[in-house]
């Protein structure tokens, strides 16, 4: 499935939060999206998911737009993992696990609980409630929340933050192998630079709501002069009116 | 609409009721003690009000009834808020689910929790006060779906204004019953209430209701026009409340809430 953003914008009252992005993503690719804090970036997201509706623009997935009649049908091959967002902390991870693939009309689910477990390493704190779990725990059972229904289309809003190295490595890892194995386009938002040097084909740069810069990691560090994608980052962020 | 989808979110909060023991006693302490409290001041009115001295134990019907309402609608306050205070609420709302699907979970879950709490009161109650709301007979049936409907109705408005305005919302969703309950007539006839609020009151079904109920166990006769005008006025309120649910669905897209309700 691919993604096409044109003329998005979205104004909160007088505060214009999005600005008229224009960006594809195409089939099986992984896009970041960068920007500082307030940037518009979860905004963006938000309205990708369908949560928000745009002042104006659309947001089209395989060219159907998700704010149509639609929605449900592609938000079925579509889903989102956020640390910021919390499963129920009273649920176990294997009962957060059924109630979403049934919400996601999972078939097969006790097979697909079980493989995804396996896959993530869920398996010693399966029968754990989700609140008792440490950081790094809860940051996996959300990847299998959403990987649950094998999604097409999957967001991640910064998968690695506040995960210890190591086990940042490992989602890291796990989401290259399991992109290598599946169809599957992801849009990540992240503010790890190496992450997104590791798992993305292109990046788009936010800035004040628009999208100020674009291209592969390779090409925006060549463009601005610098050694790498973080030194490139901060460029861009502190500088005045730079726009694509 | 999704059965398969239905069961999947009511087995979100069934789990969450199953795995809690405190929970559990959360839900049965209240109508329990609400059974007790009645049960006594029922038992004074009845030794000493010639309006009711025919008749034991109206008062305790009238609150087992009004705390069967209380509790349907405060169950879906809080199966919506669970959602807000567990930070789950966009992942609710990115899944593949209808909003009438939703509506339709919360409903059949709601009386699920009610059940649990009431049950044993009203078993209770029998033994101890010698009360039993089944002598109220078949209409006690459609008593109950008109107040479980109006439950429900007033449970949609508060989880629309939860979803429009945020977890600020969450007095009001206690408060709410507590504001209809003097209109209701729960406890006395519509007569007592002055004239000008008697109109505001038969736009509720409350009053419909309680004023059968007592009907049926004072006079001993069932005035079946009163029944169905009850269950009528809590659907048209239903059908309202499901009006402003989706509004404020709507609304809330538009101001950006289903993003970052429970921070």
């Amino acid at each position: 499935m691919d993604i096409k953003v044109k003329n998005l914008s979205k104004k909160f009252n007088n505060f214009l939060a999005v600005d008229n992005i224009n960006f594809t993503l195409e089939k099986n690719k992984t896009l970041g999206l960068l920007g500082s804090n307030g940037c518009g970036k979860t905004t963006s997201i938000g309205m990708m998911l369908g949560l928000i509706t745009p002042t104006s623009g659309e947001v089209l997935i395989n060219n159907k737009n998700i704010n149509n009649a639609n929605r449900n049908e592609l938000l079925s091959r579509m889903n989102f993992a956020s640390p910021y967002i919390e499963l129920p902390k009273k649920l176990t991870v294997r009962q957060n696990l059924e109630v979403y693939g049934r919400l996601y009309g999972v078939n097969d689910l006790k097979n697909r609980i079980s493989e995804i477990s396996t896959d993530l390493n869920l398996n010693n704190f399966l029968n754990k409630n989700t609140g008792e779990l440490s950081s790094g725990q809860k940051n996996r059972v959300s990847l299998a929340k959403s990987l649950i229904n094998k999604p097409n289309v999957l967001f991640l809003d910064e998968p690695t933050a506040s995960l210890d190295p190591d086990i940042g490595d490992f989602v890291r890892e796990y989401i290259e192998v399991y992109k290598s194995k599946n169809q599957i386009t992801i849009l990540l938002a992240s503010h790890n630079m190496r992450e997104v040097e590791r798992l993305c084909d292109t990046v788009i740069m936010m800035k004040e709501g628009q999208i100020v810069d674009r291209g592969t990691c390779k090409d925006l560090v060549d463009r601005h002069g610098r050694d790498n994608l973080e030194d490139t980052f901060l460029k861009i962020v502190r500088s005045e009116n730079e726009l694509a | 609409m999704s059965w398969h989808k239905i069961y999947g979110l009511s087995l979100r909060h069934i789990y969450l009721i199953r795995n809690s023991f405190p929970r559990i006693l959360d839900l049965i302490y209240w109508p329990s003690v609400q059974v007790f409290l009645w049960g006594f001041i029922s038992e004074f009115f009845t030794i000493n009000s010639s309006y009711y001295n025919n008749t034991i134990g109206v008062i305790l019907t009238a609150a087992i009834l009004y705390d069967f309402l209380f509790r349907s609608s405060i169950s879906y306050n809080m199966m919506f808020l669970e959602e807000i205070w567990s930070r789950n609420f966009s992942n609710l709302f990115i899944a593949p689910i209808k909003i009438s699907e939703i509506i339709a979970a919360l409903t059949m879950t709601a009386i699920f929790r009610t059940l649990i709490g009431l049950v044993p009161a009203v078993l209770v109650a029998i033994p101890l006060f010698g009360v039993s709301i089944f002598k109220l007979g078949i209409p006690l049936i459609f008593l109950l779906i008109a107040l479980y409907i109006f439950g429900i109705s007033l449970g949609l408005l508060v989880t629309a204004g939860l979803l429009r305005f945020g977890p600020s919302f969450e007095n009001i969703a206690w408060a709410s019953l507590f504001f209809l309950a003097p209109l209701g007539c729960i406890y006395y006839p519509i007569e007592i209430l002055p004239s000008a609020l008697q109109v505001v009151a038969k736009g509720l079904p409350l009053v419909h209701i309680f004023e059968e109920m007592r009907n049926i166990l004072i006079n001993q006769t069932v005035n079946s026009l009163e029944i169905f005008k009850s269950i009528l006025i809590s659907f048209i309120y239903f059908v309202f409340g499901v009006i402003i649910f989706y509004g404020a669905y709507y609304g809330a897209k538009i101001k950006g809430t289903l993003i970052n309700i429970g921070e």
